[in-house]
């Protein structure tokens, strides 16, 4: 057998009598989720390798429900008496329905590989000199360049999913990423830049990528704000690179439309399905299927083939995400968005790759329609409250716009707005689509892999939370 | 019945693998946790169950190798000393690179293992959750409804040994509530928070958690966005925390070596206020970052590092020392999962005198801050750039007003330090172990309309 080809993480058996012990308490729902995580990861810093580890996990969550309620328990004692004995902790929390018969598993529990080159099948020695390769291009950018941190990971997740309603899924997830960070060095202080490339690929990312073109943007970056000047105080209109910012429609829009925070009465979207929530130019869709992007999955870890969900079309609200919870008591199929960070976690619902479709403008046209604001290169990392729909997220690279031209750059700062309002106030959309940097969503304690892209686009009004008045 | 497995037993046998020129450590967790939630009066989930870990680090000539699974197994035991051992071979050398080796000094002798919420049952915790959603719902008509009510308990037990003599082990319990009621008034929504945390089931005070959530979401109601201008603005003492966090942070000792700190040049110079003293004490058993010892083993001490204004020292684990001359400060922070970094157990600030009202009283236009966000994407600890998300609401000619949202706050680390015009005495030791106060900043950029 080779290594893309495994079969089950368990055997059908093992997992059937697990499912049976599971619902014996009186358990009207049962399933069993099995992880094998193994990644790998290489800092190089100040010149040198610095560290290399390897990591290993290997487990099983056990969930039992009886209507509204959840028992689960995770073991990394894959014996039957480990699993056993989680399987009986899990009904012991969710008891007292009418025991249900777990219907016979279907499928047959193996996800492939859909990898060309499984990292694990290189040699050390050639990551090592990928990351050598990628700091001197670093350093050649400039003699500012004062410090650059290379970080390569890779991660193999195999897991399999199987529940009482049959299912017997699995699924071979690998993400492999190189990330580089520089500090530049100037009279007016320090500044960096920072790029990443990762995708739901192995190791032929480098054969598809050109590292060192990476490598000489994040060190451009950290030179080009050495020169900047604080960002205004104040709302401006905002244009907002393709590519560089549907972390804004992650957090704006992308949270609030998860049915778990919507059932709660905790998102701004609750009961507008239907209805006009966004400028008629936009089309958002969330699509776990999207290539090799990083939210990109086989199967979601409910055992759901992923698909690709229109959530808001030419500006109307059409569908919600969802996971098995919400969607059996909504009566409705599920979307494959039930996610979790681990073995040891409960499922919720999460996004995977969310982007706005293409509009019809030459992004040229929308920066030179601009009389004055800002354009946002590239966006960090960013924040909701999903009840009141405010958002905020960081700019790691932008620039003032002058009279339809983008002239100085600025220092970093945060953006802030409110969703529903930013949705409403999307004055033009470009018709050059790209997804941008792969990202960590994190939610209630939890973080999985997420991707996000956008046109070039332009907001009429965003709050900058600069110093400049 | 097989004998329970003793992990200072299991890190002596594992450093029975060590070869002749390897400096060779490892260390090793074992915790169980549950956390019970509640919604409409049920409970809505619990989640159980055990974790175990290992980490191995081996060096020889000034390379490291680390390796790390999620099991106690003989077998991957076994795995993880090859894979550290492998993955040091591609690591380059470094002069100081190593492991800890014991300085002499002694650990402060706390007793942190309190066992009593081993003695917990699946109904305590279940009453608790579904008590504090209860609670806020029927607090304030106003409350529509909670998002999340939740019980957490854990237990963890730790225990590290090294080739230059250092074992040590350590267990312990914990437990937390944190709740999230939702205030709605004429269509609009706003959501709170709430929590507390203690190493006693009875520390808890669920009495405080209800009253802050429902305060935190009613108190939010009618918020709107404020005028851009520059004011003096309060920090509430979680907010004090993650802000003097993120300027500790850029004052230890992997940072600053590698002048990844606006601060790395500044030893010993003036680089607050005078009113500003800060510490790093994990001997302090009020706090929940408390401990014997830290994640090398050497024994947890108390670091002065912003005295009366002074950048006084630097924070340092044992590699980060020898690089610059110096001894480990006792501040590496790591589980089994990972490699020794440098970190804070648990920073506290020098309270002042007065209260929170006099610090009110002394502002006619400024900003108390109740809580900010984007902290990670709108802090550079690098450049010392500072802007994030804030909200709270208006001081007054000396009194709290409206409160308003969607809103920025925006200066520099450096300059707010100077720029601290006053601490409060509302000293506290938060769920998270910093021990803090609110504090006054003056002269920081509000955005909004």
């Amino acid at each position: 057998m080779s290594e893309k080809m495994l079969g089950p993480l368990l055997d059908r058996e093992l997992i059937q009598d697990t499912i049976a012990t599971a619902l014996s308490n009186g358990g009207q729902w049962a399933e069993v989720f099995v992880e094998d995580r193994q990644s790998a990861s290489a800092e190089y810093d100040e010149g040198r390798v610095e560290a290399m580890t390897s990591s290993r996990d290997l487990g099983a969550g056990i969930r039992v429900t009886v209507g509204e309620a959840t028992g689960f328990a995770h073991t990394a004692d894959l014996t039957s008496t480990g699993l056993r004995t989680a399987a009986l902790a899990a009904a012991a929390a969710a008891h007292g329905g009418s025991q249900t018969q777990p219907i016979a598993l279907r499928g047959d529990g193996v996800g492939q590989s859909r990898v060309a080159i499984l990292p694990s099948t290189v040699s050390k020695a050639h990551k090592v000199e990928l990351l050598r390769e990628t700091d001197a291009a670093a350093r050649e950018v400039d003699e500012l360049i004062t410090q650059v941190t290379v970080r390569y990971s890779e991660g193999r997740r195999r897991i399999l999913v199987a529940n009482s309603d049959g299912v017997f899924n699995g699924d071979d997830q690998t993400r492999t990423l190189l990330s580089v960070n520089c500090v530049a060095s100037g009279d007016q202080g320090l500044q960096t830049g920072r790029e990443t490339i990762g995708y739901t690929v192995g190791f032929e990312l480098f054969d598809e990528h050109d590292i060192e073109a990476m490598a000489r943007r994040a060190a451009a970056r950290a030179i080009t704000k050495l020169g900047a000047r604080p960002a205004p105080s104040g709302q401006l209109p905002v244009v907002i690179q393709r590519g560089g910012g549907g972390v804004l429609f992650h957090e704006a829009c992308g949270h609030g439309l998860e049915a778990d925070l919507v059932d709660k009465g905790a998102s701004v979207f609750r009961g507008r399905v239907g209805e006009l929530v966004a400028s008629p130019t936009v089309t958002l869709v969330d699509d776990g299927t999207m290539g090799v992007e990083w939210g990109t999955v086989g199967i979601d870890d409910e055992g759901c083939p992923s698909q690709r969900n229109v959530l808001i079309e030419n500006g109307v609200l059409t569908d919600y995400m969802w996971d098995h919870m919400r969607s059996r008591s909504a009566g409705r199929d599920l979307s494959g968005n039930g996610r979790r960070q681990s073995y040891q976690h409960l499922p919720m619902v999460r996004m995977t790759n969310t982007f706005v479709m293409n509009g019809e403008t030459d992004p040229d046209d929308i920066i030179s329609d601009t009389e004055t604001g800002v354009y946002v290169a590239q966006l960090g990392g960013g924040q909701v409250n999903t009840a009141t729909g405010d958002f905020v997220f960081g700019m790691t690279e932008a620039y003032l716009i002058e009279n339809g031209q983008i002239t100085e750059p600025l220092r970093e700062s945060n953006l802030i707005g409110n969703g529903p309002d930013v949705l409403q106030n999307i004055e033009v959309i470009g018709n050059d689509f790209a997804m941008g940097s792969p990202g960590t969503c994190g939610k209630d304690g939890q973080g999985v892999p997420v991707g996000d892209g956008q046109p070039t686009l332009r907001v009429a009004a965003l709050t900058i939370g600069g110093t400049a008045s | 019945m097989t004998k329970k497995l003793e992990l200072p037993d299991l890190v002596q046998e594992l450093l029975a693998a060590a070869r002749e020129n390897e400096q060779f450590e490892v260390c090793v967790s074992r915790s169980h946790s549950t956390t019970v939630k509640a919604y409409l009066g049920q409970v809505e989930s619990i989640r159980s169950g055990a974790s175990h870990a290992v980490g191995v680090r081996i060096v020889v000539d000034g390379r490291q190798g680390f390796a790390t699974a999620g099991s106690l197994d003989p077998h991957v035991l076994k795995e993880v000393v090859d894979e550290a051992r492998e993955n040091l071979e591609f690591a380059e050398h470094d002069p100081h690179q190593g492991i800890a080796h014991p300085d002499g000094v002694v650990p402060p002798g706390l007793d942190l293992t309190d066992n009593s919420v081993l003695q917990l049952t699946e109904e305590k915790r279940a009453a608790v959750a579904i008590e504090l959603e209860q609670r806020c719902l029927s607090a304030d008509t106003r409350i529509s409804g909670v998002r999340s009510s939740a019980w957490s308990d854990g237990w963890g037990e730790f225990a590290l040994a090294s080739t230059s003599g250092i074992a040590v082990h350590s267990e312990g319990g914990s437990c937390s509530v944190g709740v999230q009621p939702l205030a709605m008034e004429s269509n609009e929504t706003q959501i709170g928070y709430a929590g507390d945390a203690s190493r006693r089931p009875d520390g808890l005070d669920l009495d405080r958690v209800v009253s802050e959530a429902v305060e935190s979401a009613t108190g939010m109601l009618g918020a709107t966005k404020p005028l851009s201008e520059k004011v003096t603005v309060i920090f509430e003492p979680s907010v004090a925390s993650a802000f003097l966090g993120t300027v500790a942070g850029a004052l230890t000792g992997d940072r600053v070596i590698k002048g990844r700190s606006p601060f790395a040049e500044r030893l010993g110079e003036q680089i607050a206020a005078p009113k500003l003293t800060l510490v790093d004490d994990p001997t302090n058993i009020e706090s929940l970052g408390a401990d014997n010892h830290d994640g090398e083993g050497l024994a947890a001490r108390r670091n002065v590092i912003i005295d009366s204004g002074t950048l006084s020292q630097f924070l340092h684990n044992s590699y980060t020392g020898r690089r610059v001359g110096a001894n480990s400060t006792g501040s590496a922070i790591r589980g089994p999962r990972s490699t020794p970094s440098v970190g804070l157990h648990a920073l506290s600030l020098l309270p002042g005198a007065k209260s929170r009202e006099e610090l009110f009283r002394s502002i006619d236009n400024g900003v108390f801050i109740r809580g900010v966000n984007g902290l990670h994407s709108g802090v550079n600890p690098v450049s010392g750039d500072f802007s994030v998300g804030a909200y709270g609401q208006r001081i007054r000619n000396g009194v709290l007003g409206e409160p308003f949202r969607e809103a920025t706050i925006a200066s520099t680390l450096q300059k707010m330090l100077f720029d601290v015009i006053e601490i409060g005495g509302d000293f506290e030791f938060l769920p998270n172990g910093t021990g803090m106060a609110s504090i006054a900043i003056a002269d920081v950029a509000l955005s909004g309309i």
